[in-house]
């Protein structure tokens, strides 16, 4: 492996050189640089096969504006080989290869390419049968064209995701870019700059003579207002300038008080025969191999001078001790700027010529033999971003160049965006070849005449043409085919250039790491105060939304021990760890008739000490909540909703409010609480025994009463419910005394045979009860009367939310009943959501069922048709494995049904 | 995206904020007719112009006021539900 002496390759370290494997060969670059310069110094120019002809295709900028420069890096897939730095020990393999990069068994479909025309997916694949293209059609395709291999079983990428702010942000780190920088901090600004490429400098950074970037560059990098992210693509400019900034591993998020955009030009390449072949490069690309690595771009090289740029190339060229053949340049007019003795041929490429390298190229009838060609057709302004800003790309028919008008005064444009340096594409003659293969497209492999064929199918517009061709549509996403697909556009539809425009530039820009977007696999989880307390008893525990909650204790089998903790409160006494439960404090001189507003039932006059109940409905008089409302005294209330909801009602209090405007406050006390159900016909002896002020005795606490007191010298506020069905004493306390009171209980329950319970029993416990989950047992449209609910409206109320659309639907009548249903024992018991069938037809469905220790058969809540909803009716279910189940209604409650044990 | 400037915590990113809707105004529930609240109910204004509309703060459930383009979504005046509309 030679390189080109200093100071060519200037990023390379030669003393530093490392080991790679390409396709099984071993070979040597050196730290600083890219895969794709490693393996263009070791003679590998060929990278992979193209998309659809299975083409030999290679590096063509070396900055990643070219589509086939994508390689498998060990276990990841489409790695950009011209951007990413090579490392040691690296093993690279080509991408959508069949069999051989060299002999690829796929290359055989170029061959065949006038029987794929532009649009041939759409329309060959249709048919033999209805399920063709995802049986047969698909698979094969996907074979043929796969774009890397996912290792499914490889090490997960280390991602993250970091949010920035700053007063300037420049995109860009060229001269213009720099320049920016520099004037915005000098102001005083906060700046970020970013770059594509590992350093700053631009264009200008593949120079030959770096002098002034260098010098610039330094005086960005010591500047103490200005952070340099280098290695790095602006992928996205959202509104109110938020920016999406990409890296392999990371992703940031950007919000910047200016935006200073200075991505400047993309080099353009040409149309001919063979524009594809491996050893074509740009004149950037080939500027890039020789000043950053040290890489000869070939021995004899024919440079294309369709841009006066092409000159100062050939000059860079014959520096690098390489043979210029010839300059084609199509106008002629700066033939005078070449190397003294070097013929300059005034025509345009006909064609290329090569199987696996470039050989020859033909301006016009002669080959002028060459195993190079750098292409200097000139730039296109990086609209990308300009235009995801909202601006408009607008050719300028008289000088051939692109300007941008952009209406947003936080966002400047600079340097070539903003029309310096008069940068333009050379416009050259598009002439299909008849032979073909003359690619405007090289990401997805499509001829003029494919762009052509399209605009004749009748896709006239830009837009159109895009989808139906796919053009622009690859990685690239169309650096290099917008302009050429736009003037093929505008040429056959008989329009301006400046008519036509470019498609529209959406993010991401360039490729991103999905893994990035992703972000770390992190998830908010919350935890009661409790949670090591219940993983210290063997419970298994189990994510309710957030929450964590004990599912089931100890260990053995699962059915048996939901049983033994059913009976446990059926029979003896047990504890529930009920801190999820949603809690809000209402005060204020308004907060009973806040209540009332919000809630269905009557607050305002609920005395003090008193509990009730409280059902919440939305506008459409659908059921959102329920839950309890303790009066702690005139002007405070101690209410709870569900878990799940609590959000929603203390969003929905704080809006109701905002319209209302009572005098009340609403607090959520939710995290700030901790809570501990104690059930059982043994719980009041349990409580009994606490060391309290409270007064348990049946005539001193009855059901539905609250109190505030001390247990354990612990804070507590308790309340009479009873969600179990049984005596229940609910003890809530500040959060970080919840061990306190847990000692406490259990020491005092030890004598009675007190044991926690999980959430499985405690679902099992309300259903035999008859209790009701909202959101589970309801839907979207569950009004009260659905429910059987009517007992809960208060009929003195003159408003409550939802008052009003109950009225109306009540005037509608009802469609379904929630009713109790107990199955027969030898019943597969049907699972939530079976269909309930009236006469063939489903009139509702199962919402909860499970099998009840306490009465040894399957029980269940499920709509039914409200004509059914009678105690004795036989209604129709259809199971899971389609057989139909008969359920016989009951009553409200399966244990219990007047409610004596509760009370006790 | 977008920012949102709250009349209490300044410009937040708008996924900190929640949409509440247009405000509407309820007819007197005794006296509508049934079609009446059905329209105020599901009867949204929709129309390309200043939309004055309710918005909630998530983090510090604080509820206020917006008026806001509907077409351009540029919001002209976010204020506390306390000031004058």
């Amino acid at each position: 492996m030679t390189r080109l002496p200093p100071p060519h390759g200037r990023r390379i370290d030669r003393s530093r050189p490392l080991s790679f494997m390409f396709e099984g060969r071993a070979m040597t670059g050196f730290e600083g640089d890219t895969i794709a310069s490693a393996l263009a110094a070791n003679g590998q120019w060929m990278l992979s096969r193209s998309f659809k002809y299975h083409r030999p295709r290679g590096a063509m900028s070396f900055a990643g504006t070219d589509a086939n420069t994508l390689v498998q890096v060990g276990a990841e897939p489409n790695v950009a080989a011209d951007l990413t730095p090579l490392r040691d020990g690296m093993e690279i393999t080509a991408q959508n290869v069949s069999g051989s990069l060299a002999r690829d068994r796929g290359a055989v479909i170029g061959a065949f390419s006038r029987f794929l025309p532009v649009g041939f997916y759409y329309r060959t694949f249709m048919g033999p049968t209805r399920n063709a293209w995802l049986k047969l059609w698909e698979p094969m395709i996907r074979a043929k064209a796969g774009l890397g291999v996912i290792a499914p079983d490889a090490p997960g990428l280390a991602v993250d995701k970091a949010t920035l702010h700053c007063d300037v942000a420049v995109i860009g780190g060229g001269m213009a870019g720099m320049r920016a920088a520099l004037d915005a901090a000098g102001d005083g600004a906060d700046v970020i700059v970013v770059d594509d490429q590992p350093s700053l400098g631009g264009d200008m950074a593949h120079a030959a003579d770096t002098a002034e970037a260098d010098a610039l560059a330094g005086q960005v990098a010591s500047h103490p207002a200005i952070r340099v992210w280098c290695d790095t693509v602006c992928t996205g400019l959202f509104e109110d300038n938020w920016l999406a900034l990409s890296r392999v591993d990371r992703l940031w998020r950007l919000r910047a008080a200016r935006v200073v955009l200075a991505t400047g030009g993309i080099d353009q390449i040409a149309v001919f025969r063979n524009n594809d072949l491996p050893g074509i490069l740009t004149a950037g690309g080939a500027r890039r191999l020789m000043h950053l690595f040290g890489v000869r771009p070939g021995r004899r090289a024919v440079v294309l001078a369709a841009a006066t740029d092409g000159y100062a190339v050939a000059h860079d060229l014959v520096a690098a001790g390489v043979a210029v053949e010839a300059i084609i340049d199509p106008g002629g007019q700066c033939r005078d700027m070449a190397p003294e003795g070097i013929e300059v041929i005034e025509a345009s490429i006909d064609a290329a010529v090569g199987r696996h390298h470039i050989t020859g190229v033909r301006p016009g009838d002669r080959t002028v033999r060459c195993d190079c060609l750098v292409l200097a057709a000139g730039q296109m302004p990086a609209w990308h971003l300009p235009c995801q800003a909202g601006a408009r790309l607008k050719a300028d028919g008289d000088t051939g160049g692109f300007a941008f008008d952009l209406d947003d005064e936080t966002i400047t444009l600079a340097g070539v965006l903003a029309g310096d340096g008069a940068v333009r594409p050379a416009m050259l003659p598009l002439k299909a070849h008849s032979k073909g293969m003359d690619f405007v497209d090289l990401d997805e492999d499509l001829q003029i005449k494919d762009i052509r064929n399209a605009i004749r199918e009748g896709y006239r517009e830009l837009e159109l043409v895009k989808r139906f061709s796919t053009v622009g549509m690859g990685p690239s996403q169309g650096r290099h085919s917008a302009l050429p697909t736009a003037r093929l556009v505008a040429e056959d539809t008989g329009r301006a250039l400046g008519q036509i425009g470019v498609t529209t530039a959406r993010p991401p820009t360039a490729p991103e790491t999905l893994g990035a977007l992703a972000g770390p696999h992190t998830r908010a989880e919350r935890r009661t105060a409790l949670h090591r307390v219940h993983q210290d008893l063997g419970a298994e525990m189990r994510p309710v939304g957030a929450w964590w909650r004990p599912y089931l204790y100890g260990s053995g089998d699962h059915a048996a021990r939901i049983v033994e903790e059913v009976r446990a409160v059926r029979e003896g006494v047990a504890v529930l760890d009920v801190s999820t439960l949603g809690k809000l404090e209402v005060r204020g001189p308004d907060a009973g008739a806040f209540l009332d507003r919000i809630y269905t039932m009557a607050h305002a006059k609920q005395p003090v000490g008193k509990v009730r109940y409280c059902l919440m409905l939305n506008e459409m008089g659908v059921v959102i909540d329920d839950g309890v409302a303790f009066r702690l005294a005139e002007d405070r209330f101690f209410v709870t909703a569900t878990t799940g909801a609590v959000g929603r009602v203390y969003a929905d209090m704080a809006f109701w409010n905002a319209q209302w405007k009572m005098d009340v406050d609403v607090v959520n006390l939710t995290a700030g609480f901790a809570g501990l159900n104690i059930t059982g016909p043994n719980a009041r002896a349990v409580v009994e025994d606490l060391a309290s002020d409270l007064d348990f005795s049946q005539e001193g606490f009855p059901y539905l009463t609250g109190q505030r007191g001390t247990v354990a010298d612990v804070p507590v506020l308790a309340m009479r419910i009873g969600f179990t069905g049984e005596a229940s004493f609910e003890l809530h306390c500040p959060a970080s005394r919840a061990h306190d009171l847990w000692d406490a209980v259990m020491a005092a329950g030890k004598r009675h045979g007190l044991r926690p319970y999980g959430l499985e029993a405690s679902r099992i416990l309300r259903l035999e009860k008859g209790h009701i989950l909202i959101g589970q047992d309801t839907d979207a449209l569950s009004s009260p009367h659905d429910l059987g609910f009517e007992w809960a409206l208060s009929k003195k109320k003159p408003f409550y939310v939802g008052k009003r659309a109950l009225e109306m639907r009540q005037r509608l009548g009802a469609t379904r009943k929630l009713a109790a249903l107990s199955f027969e024992l030898d019943v597969d018991l049907p699972g939530e959501s079976c269909l309930v069938l009236k006469d063939g037809h489903p009139v509702g469905h199962v919402t909860s069922s499970a099998h009840s220790p306490t009465l040894g058969h399957g029980i269940g809540l499920a709509f039914v048709a409200p004509e059914d909803a009678v105690p004795g009716r036989q209604v129709d279910i259809r199971g899971r494995d389609g057989r139909m189940v008969q359920g016989t209604v009951c009553g409200h409650a399966f244990v219990d049904p007047d409610g004596e044990r509760q009370k006790l | 995206m977008k920012l949102m400037t709250c009349p209490l915590n300044g410009p937040r990113n708008i996924a900190e904020f929640q949409y509440l809707g247009p405000v509407r105004t309820a007819p007197d529930p005794e006296a509508a007719s049934d079609q009446d609240w059905a329209r105020y109910l599901f009867g949204a204004p929709n129309a390309r112009d200043v939309t004055l509309e309710w918005w909630r703060h998530t983090p510090s459930n604080y509820v206020f006021l917006a008026e806001r383009h509907l077409g351009t979504g540029e919001v002209a005046r976010p204020f506390d539900p306390g000031e004058a509309r």
